[in-house]
């Protein structure tokens, strides 16, 4: 409990979070490549996913993939893409966005399949396009299950973010390691406890708008 | 392949050790997971908290808690009962909302049915319930299964040795063959451990054959 106690103290600390390789930088850092990550697999997971979800076409492919990919050792693809790109941000921004792909497309494609065919049908009937129908029905009446995805993404990668000091980039796992190699064991804890902190803060955030979200839409 | 080959007795030592943190950390998941589902499910108003109460622990990073859970447990951050603890949780996390659905879903018609052809509770549990979730619970113990067998890896960078010491030593000594053979087998590992799965619920529940979803 001692170990605790340190770890808390350097957490209260404003030394330790000031400069440029503070846990201040760090926290920043570390938000950075998650929403950077985020980014980069929306635009390419949300469309495929859509479409998927839309036409019905190529889901299960879509599904064996995204099983395939969640059974991939995340240590294993972030060293592989440090020892083909080398040292720096590009190899575990490509291990992010490998490993939070599947997540966001799942929820893309679960949540325009979630909308009642009846609801999809009547909007046909009203004389709605294909594009009209997924535009301004099954993406607003799905979006529950798309931001969920979303919230599963971003947790996946605010959690291997901290491997990214590993092969070389920033982030929190920086001072993790650097009480590793130290043996600081305080040291490693607190930046433990600040990952955890921060993860539970996203993903507490999360389920804040999905909660908004299905009020709005008046299904609590 | 060549590396492969010149290094198969490290390579086995590295996968029995996977096996050995990952095998328990599955069991104790499942083996907690039900009776913690069976009561959620009993006591209704807890129902909600203790599932979502275990959900959140999915949001805890795996490497932060490796470090954390020894200031609890009074282990070493590199022991291997550190470790199992860990993937126990994840492993919790994921499966007492599904135990609690699967024993959910059981026809309130045939519980009802049994107890007025006199099963006790404790009969009925193991004779009707967990027979008719038995598909539901497979499901979840697969998920569980492959999720903490991918998971195990991450512990190397804390020198615990398993499959991810083969991304470790692979990183640092620039060795891409490694790398490809710690990923290739922690996916053989648990594709196999799925199979031995489906065919241990074919043997333990043959009335569960058709389709499944």
């Amino acid at each position: 409990m001692n170990h605790l106690m340190e770890a808390v103290s350097v957490l209260l600390d404003p030394d330790a979070w000031s400069g440029p390789s503070g846990f201040g930088a760090r926290m920043l850092e570390h938000l950075w490549y998650t929403g950077l990550a985020l980014l980069i697999s929306a635009a390419l997971a949300l469309p495929v996913g859509l479409l998927v979800g839309h036409t019905g076409r190529w889901r299960a492919l879509a599904v064996i993939s995204s099983g395939m990919v969640r059974a991939l050792p995340t240590l294993g693809v972030i060293t592989l893409a440090a020892l083909f790109v080398g040292i720096g941000l590009t190899a575990p921004m490509i291990a992010f966005v490998v490993l939070a792909i599947p997540s966001i497309l799942a929820g893309a494609y679960a949540g325009v399949e979630s909308v009642n065919p009846a609801t999809k049908d009547a909007a046909t009937a009203q004389g709605m396009s294909g594009w009209q129908v997924l535009l301004r029905v099954e993406i607003p009446l799905g979006l529950p299950l798309i931001i969920g995805g979303l919230r599963n993404a971003t947790l996946q990668v605010v959690a291997t973010a901290t491997l990214a000091a590993y092969v070389g980039a920033g982030g929190l796992g920086r001072q993790l390691f650097l009480g590793l190699r130290t043996q600081d064991y305080p040291l490693m804890l607190a930046a433990s406890l600040a990952v955890i902190l921060l993860a539970i803060v996203l993903d507490a955030l999360f389920e804040l708008s999905q909660r908004l979200l299905r009020r709005r839409m008046g299904v609590v | 392949m060549e590396w492969t080959l010149n290094n198969l007795p490290r390579i086995t030592d590295l996968t029995l050790a996977h096996l050995v943190l990952a095998l328990p950390a599955v069991a104790a998941a499942f083996m907690l997971a039900v009776p913690i589902a069976w009561a959620a499910n009993r006591v209704r108003p807890l129902r909600e908290v203790v599932v979502s109460g275990t959900g959140l622990l999915y949001a805890v990073p795996s490497l932060p808690l490796f470090i954390v859970l020894p200031i609890l447990l009074g282990t070493g951050v590199r022991d291997t009962f550190n470790v199992i603890v860990a993937l126990t949780l994840f492993g919790l996390a994921l499966m007492v909302r599904s135990a609690a659905d699967a024993l959910d879903s059981v026809d309130a018609g045939i519980r009802v049915a049994s107890t007025a052809v006199g099963y006790s509770p404790v009969k009925r549990f193991f004779s009707v319930e967990l027979p008719l979730a038995g598909p539901a619970l497979l499901a979840g113990l697969r998920v569980i299964s492959v999720s903490t067998i991918s998971l195990v890896s991450v512990s190397a960078v804390l020198g615990v040795q398993s499959l991810g010491s083969l991304f470790t030593d692979g990183f640092e000594r620039g060795i891409v063959p490694s790398i490809a053979a710690g990923i290739v087998l922690t996916a053989v590992l648990a594709l196999m451990m799925d199979l031995l799965l489906v065919t241990a619920g074919r043997l333990l529940m043959p009335w569960a054959r058709g389709g499944r979803a």
